[in-house]
């Protein structure tokens, strides 16, 4: 429902003079003439269903400093061949990711805008990778003109470059599919000619008749344990090799031995066979990998990879000229020219006069790191002081930026600890079993020669630990996929038992329990000065900063900046700014950096509440005004901290800012405690003090200030619209705008553990009892490898019912923080 | 009863035509994006567009 006091296509926020766009016959209003233009192209196609159907409307799409000057440089040669592909008939397919989409209803609007364009063959984007695969006739239409018209829309298109990434899991994910499929059709085949067989045991059957089952079974069971059993058998054989013992060795065991009985019995002609629990087994199994598979697949989330930070053109300086290239054609020693508010393509030297530098996706911190010349620039930083040039020294995968996102994915795959403990018992499980086997054949060989194999089979395939096996991956996997489809993201398995017990949170409080915009609330004037010129000039202030406060003066739209720009800027960090602008001296900032120029004076009604942070202009020794900020509790903060406690929680929080805002912020949320005043070691030094004092300790942040913390805790949660360094080194990440539904993680991460426990006291009772009786040859065969079916079928189940709790908030992943086309950057 | 000596190996093609019609789903991409096909069902893109301009010059290849 549309919220008036918003922008109707960014949901930003509105200025005190909004602008009006018409759609569907009704005016709206909206934040800018950028956020206007996307909402007349949208009406002039006539696609006005995309905000019926769209999910919540998102802030700016902040790849918008990647665009090219023009789309066209995107043809040059060295760049198109990256992710454009030729047809045999002409055509192209070009490849790309389109940042800003997410539900299904951006995929629809790109989709049907571009095919109205003749020339375009085909378009097909996938919301959940922001994928797209164009397929277009080079001679009826360009590629420019394609990514043109995707940005006309609000978003922006990327080359996908790095296909190779997604590759190997888009195999992985295409294989276990399809040796799942070939398990499950041959199951059921298999299973249903068992059935008749087992009739036949009762009800007597013809011996030819016997005898054709055995061999269509046989048939059909082979495909399915060769193929689909495939991994299990190289598996156990790698781990054999390396003389170590996991889950696979038993489970290969029992597929094999189980196969290899059968087919013995079936040219023998007599005595039964075990082909329908062999394909089950394997069925089962394949299906908790194929789970794990996909959920790798679509946890790759492409448009956060490090290299995605790096654009993909850059603007070269030769003895010629300007010259806007791919950044894949820049060679060491190049100077490239980056202007304000784009991205360094490149590690390199900065040349020439100074400029400010925001590392924030590397650091966290959001303030601007001034630069001189000769300092080192890191790729993928973003430069918000003025246009610079830089000499290239590093490029493409030899930069900072590639080699902490090659450490950031050697992380990613290891194994979580209790599937290793797992592994561990498993081993000392299997040597068990192998000695028990032996001993009972032996023993059997003596009593009643006869009877041996069967027994042994028996005893071997009782004690296979199946459902051991299935019990902890399968909870994990139903619990993982749950949480995403709410917007929990877990990157690394081990985040669920250690969230089943976290006991405090330590969160942060700008940008995670606050969203983090500021905004001008009230603007004071003193004398003369009107608020307009006084917005105006602290406007060509600020934008030299990228301090959460200079965004709160930056939403006035550039065009109306008419005051000339600011000139030798000073920068005190957390204090405020000092410029000339016109050729007067300003200063902007808190009480006490101002008061180094003028008197302020100080009225009754000027006390601020707790949380508003008053920034003055002074000039010379003139006040000019006083703008009061306050920043915005993000929705369900105060409800999600009440559930926390109610789970045994206790929350803290951890905060940079002072302590007359963090109090009052505690106090809104109603945490258990608060500190302020916070360097990032004093907020590591909290979390040591905790956890010495026995707390299992969960960490929320979004990355300013935080990833410190986040490495600390035992566990932590990145918000999703937090830094891409944050989200990469915590174990979780909350997609959604609001906090309401956080705490779901936690329900669900105990239950999780309860279900664990369960499927694992099962598995165990049902081997202990289970092998004194095969030993002792009271189970036939049978009922050994019936009973194995159940228990893995029991287990899953079991898992299952996690998927169905429900969730206190209907928040999907979809509805994540860059959905649906931002405030566009102007078209070219 | 010998006619099931006949039905179930017809019953095996079948099931070779399904898997091979799996395999091909999978080689196609079907599936890969579950989500959006439901909503394509539902969004109509064949509503026409109010008169508009001409495209403008730099959308047509040189």
């Amino acid at each position: 429902m549309t919220d008036a006091t918003r922008c109707f296509h960014c949901g930003g926020r509105l200025n005190d003079k909004p602008i009006a766009a018409k759609i569907d016959g009704h005016s709206r209003s909206v934040c800018s003439t950028d956020c206007a233009n996307v909402v007349t192209r949208i009406a002039a196609i006539g696609l006005n269903d995309f905000y019926k159907f769209r999910e919540e409307p998102a802030p700016a799409d902040r790849a918008s400093n990647k665009a090219p000057r023009s789309w066209a440089t995107y043809e040059r040669p060295a760049l198109k061949k990256e992710f454009v592909s030729v047809l045999s008939n002409g055509h192209e397919v070009a490849e790309i990711l389109i940042h800003g989409v997410h539900c299904a209803a951006c995929t629809w609007l790109i989709e049907t805008t571009l095919q109205k364009k003749p020339g375009t063959i085909s378009v097909e984007v996938n919301p959940i990778t922001t994928r797209a695969e164009i397929t277009y006739n080079p001679d009826r239409v360009t590629l420019s003109a394609l990514l043109s018209e995707i940005a006309k829309l609000g978003f922006t298109p990327i080359p996908f470059t790095e296909h190779h990434v997604q590759q190997a899991a888009e195999k992985e994910f295409r294989t276990a599919m399809r040796r799942l499929l070939v398990a499950g059709l041959g199951m059921m085949q298999v299973v249903s000619y068992a059935v008749a067989m087992y009739a036949g045991a009762f009800q007597g059957m013809d011996e030819s008749m016997l005898e054709f089952f055995r061999l269509i079974s046989l048939i059909v069971a082979t495909p399915v344990v060769l193929y689909s059993g495939a991994p299990f058998f190289s598996g156990a054989w790698r781990n054999l090799r390396a003389r170590a013992l996991n889950m696979d060795v038993p489970v290969a065991l029992a597929i094999g031995a189980a196969w290899l009985a059968s087919v013995w019995n079936t040219f023998a002609g007599s005595g039964d066979v075990f082909f329908d629990s062999a394909t089950m087994f394997v069925f089962f199994l394949s299906g908790t990998r194929l789970l794990e598979a996909a959920a790798r697949h679509r946890a790759l989330d492409l448009t956060k990879t490090l290299a995605q930070q790096i654009p993909s053109t850059a603007i070269r300086l030769t003895a010629a000229g300007h010259e806007e290239i791919a950044v894949i054609e820049l060679e060491l020693g190049d100077t490239v020219l980056v202007a304000q508010g784009n991205t360094f393509p490149a590690d390199g030297q900065l040349q020439g006069s100074r400029t400010q530098v925001d590392e924030s996706m590397l650091t966290g911190e959001s303030t601007a790191v001034p630069k001189l010349a000769g300092d080192e620039i890191i790729a993928g930083s973003i430069n918000v002081g003025s246009t610079a040039q830089m000499r290239v020294d590093k490029i493409g995968a030899d930069t900072v930026l590639a080699q902490i996102g090659r450490l950031v994915a050697n992380a990613s795959s290891e194994k979580p600890a209790l599937i290793q403990l797992t592994d561990r018992i498993a081993s000392f499980f299997v040597l068990t079993v192998l000695a028990v086997a032996t001993i009972t054949g032996l023993v059997w060989w003596q009593i009643d020669a006869s009877r041996t194999f069967e027994i042994v089979l028996t005893v071997l395939v009782v004690t296979c630990p199946c459902a051991l096996a299935l019990a902890t991956p399968a909870a994990f996997t139903v619990a993982t996929s749950k949480l995403a489809k709410q917007g929990f993201l877990i990157r690394r398995g081990n985040a669920i038992p250690t969230l089943a017990r976290v006991q405090h949170v330590v969160a942060d409080k700008t940008g995670t329990l606050t969203d983090s915009t500021l905004t001008i609330a009230e603007v004071e004037t003193y004398g003369q000065t009107d608020a307009r010129s006084a917005r105006r000039i602290a406007a060509a202030l600020e934008v030299h900063s990228t301090h959460p406060i200079a965004r709160a003066f930056r939403s006035e739209s550039e065009a109306e900046i008419a005051v000339a720009p600011a000139t030798d800027v000073d920068n005190v960090v957390s204090r405020g700014l000092e410029g000339t602008i016109d050729g007067i001296r300003y200063r902007l900032g808190s009480l006490d950096y101002v008061s180094g120029f003028a008197e302020v004076p100080q009225s009754d009604s000027s006390a601020p509440e707790p949380d508003r942070r008053d920034v003055y202009l002074v000039r010379d020794d003139t006040p000019l005004a006083r703008f009061a900020l306050t920043e915005h509790l993000r929705a369900g903060a105060p409800a999600t901290v009440h559930a926390l406690k109610q789970l045994g929680i206790e929350v803290t929080i951890a905060s940079g800012d002072r302590a007359a805002a963090v109090a009052a912020c505690a106090r809104n949320v109603g945490a258990n405690g608060w500190r302020a005043d916070l360097l990032p070691e004093d907020k590591l030094a909290l979390l040591r003090e905790l956890r010495e004092a026995g707390n299992i300790v969960a960490a929320i942040g979004d990355g300013l200030n935080d990833s410190p913390v986040l490495a600390g805790a035992d566990v932590s949660i990145a918000m999703g619209t937090g830094t891409s360094v944050a989200q990469h080194s915590a174990n979780c990440v909350w997609l959604g705008q609001q906090l309401a539904g956080l705490e779901d993680a936690f329900v669900m991460a105990r239950k999780t553990m309860g279900i664990v426990k369960q499927n694992l006291g099962w598995a165990l009772a049902y081997n202990t009892l289970a092998i004194p009786l095969a030993v002792g040859g009271w189970i036939a065969p049978w009922m050994a490898a019936l009973g194995m079916s159940l228990s893995s079928l029991l287990v899953m189940l079991n898992a299952l019912r996690l998927a169905r709790s429900p969730a206190s908030t209907a928040i999907t992943a979809q509805s994540s923080q860059e959905c649906c086309s931002g405030a566009p950057e102007p078209a070219t | 009863m010998s006619i099931i000596f006949t039905l179930i190996p017809v019953g095996l093609v079948l099931l070779l035509v399904a898997v091979a019609a799996f395999f091909w789903a999978v080689r196609s991409g079907q599936y890969e994006d579950l989500d959006s096909p439901a909503w394509r069902v539902i969004l109509d893109d064949d509503r026409a567009p109010p008169p508009q301009e001409p495209e403008s010059a730099e959308d047509q290849p040189p």
